[in-house]
């Protein structure tokens, strides 16, 4: 939102004689801030990066002494992780998903935070409207899911477990499609899903909150602004709504494939 | 010169090209059509389900974020299309 910042302030209102600013792809493009030896760190890095110490710096406060009568920081730790491990990972992998108890809390609460970081004024960047930030974490996924695929039913049963029971004319047909789905389709949606909720939560937040200060003129504009503004608080809402649930679509998607690797449905 | 031959002669004299800049937005809607029938159905079903089976509503709520999950994606694609493909 720099960009479109800049350019409001700049006294751009109606009938001053100035467009629309509208915003687009200039907005998810930053510049960078400081260089450390030759990396330059941009904004959305930097709160990846804060987003990951939070994560860290309180589960690490929370369970540094482990208490059997736990106090405020440990029961609130106890009760995030549990909700992790009760709401996502049970109900898709049952008692054996607890081994990945660490990798999907340490992932939702990272998520959770970074989209979060959409509605924080001054911050005001979902990081992960950055494909690059996604992309990354799918591609841990997908080895995870081949690896243990490979590891629980051999390198041959693993593929076999993809043909699905079906009449024998149909099956060339099913088999393509269940190869194009593990291949290609689950990792690029899992991807492309919460890349394109941030992307869309963060310009239709931009669109109203420079709409509200482009149209507050002293004229007719003043009440159209004083409905942009309405729909600034009501995207503000949705959007909490949608990091949440994104988050835990995420993780849930990620025990859900998991699953498919460690049983044999078919 | 009846209104027909106007609205004609109107329709002849303009070009014949259409204005492509904003294509994105209008495919963008298309895009959403499917994505919102099958949103409309998975909640409305889930809805139903819970209805008729209150002690299910947990197990069905699961499903049915991971449905809506699924359906949203196609819309999602159609909305970063004309991004990535300007």
């Amino acid at each position: 939102m720099t960009g479109d910042i800049a350019a409001a302030a700049g006294g751009c209102h109606l009938f001053s004689g100035c467009g629309f600013p509208s915003p687009g792809l200039q907005d998810f493009n930053f510049q960078t801030l400081f260089t450390i030896g030759g990396w330059h760190v941009t904004k959305p890095e930097l709160l990846a990066v804060l987003c990951a110490l939070i994560v860290i710096v309180f589960f690490w406060i929370a369970f540094r002494k482990p208490t059997m009568i736990p106090g405020k920081t440990q029961s609130v730790g106890e009760m995030a992780i549990l909700a992790v491990r009760d709401q996502i990972i049970r109900p898709q992998l049952g008692r054996k998903g607890d081994k990945y108890l660490g990798y999907i809390s340490a992932m939702f609460f990272w998520i959770v935070l970074c989209n979060l970081m959409e509605l924080i004024p001054v911050l005001q960047f979902p990081v992960m409207s950055r494909i690059g930030f996604v992309l990354p974490m799918v591609l841990v996924m997908y080895v995870l899911y081949w690896y243990t695929g490979f590891k629980t039913k051999g390198f041959i049963g693993y593929f076999k477990s993809w043909v699905p029971e079906a009449p024998l004319f149909v099956l060339p047909l099913l088999i393509l499609i269940e190869v194009f789905k593990y291949v290609i389709i689950q990792p690029a949606t899992l991807c492309i899903r919460l890349f394109a909720n941030m992307f869309a939560g963060h310009l239709l937040l931009a669109i109203f909150m420079v709409a509200t200060w482009y149209l507050a003129s002293a004229s007719i504009g003043l009440v159209f602004a004083a409905g942009s503004l309405f729909m600034v608080f009501f995207v503000f809402l949705l959007e909490l709504l949608v990091d949440i649930l994104q988050a835990f679509i995420f993780t849930t998607l990620i025990s859900s494939y998991l699953a498919d690797s460690l049983e044999s449905h078919h | 010169m009846s209104l027909a031959a106007t609205v004609v002669a109107a329709a002849a004299s303009t070009s014949n090209t259409l204005d492509i800049t904003h294509l994105g937005s209008l495919t963008y809607g298309l895009a959403a059509i499917g994505p919102g029938i099958g949103i409309g159905l998975v909640f409305g079903h889930a809805i139903e389900a819970m209805a008729r089976q209150p002690e299910a509503s947990g197990r069905i709520q699961q499903y049915m974020w991971i449905g809506f999950a699924l359906t949203e994606a196609l819309a999602l694609i159609g909305f970063i299309a004309p991004f990535v493909l300007p």
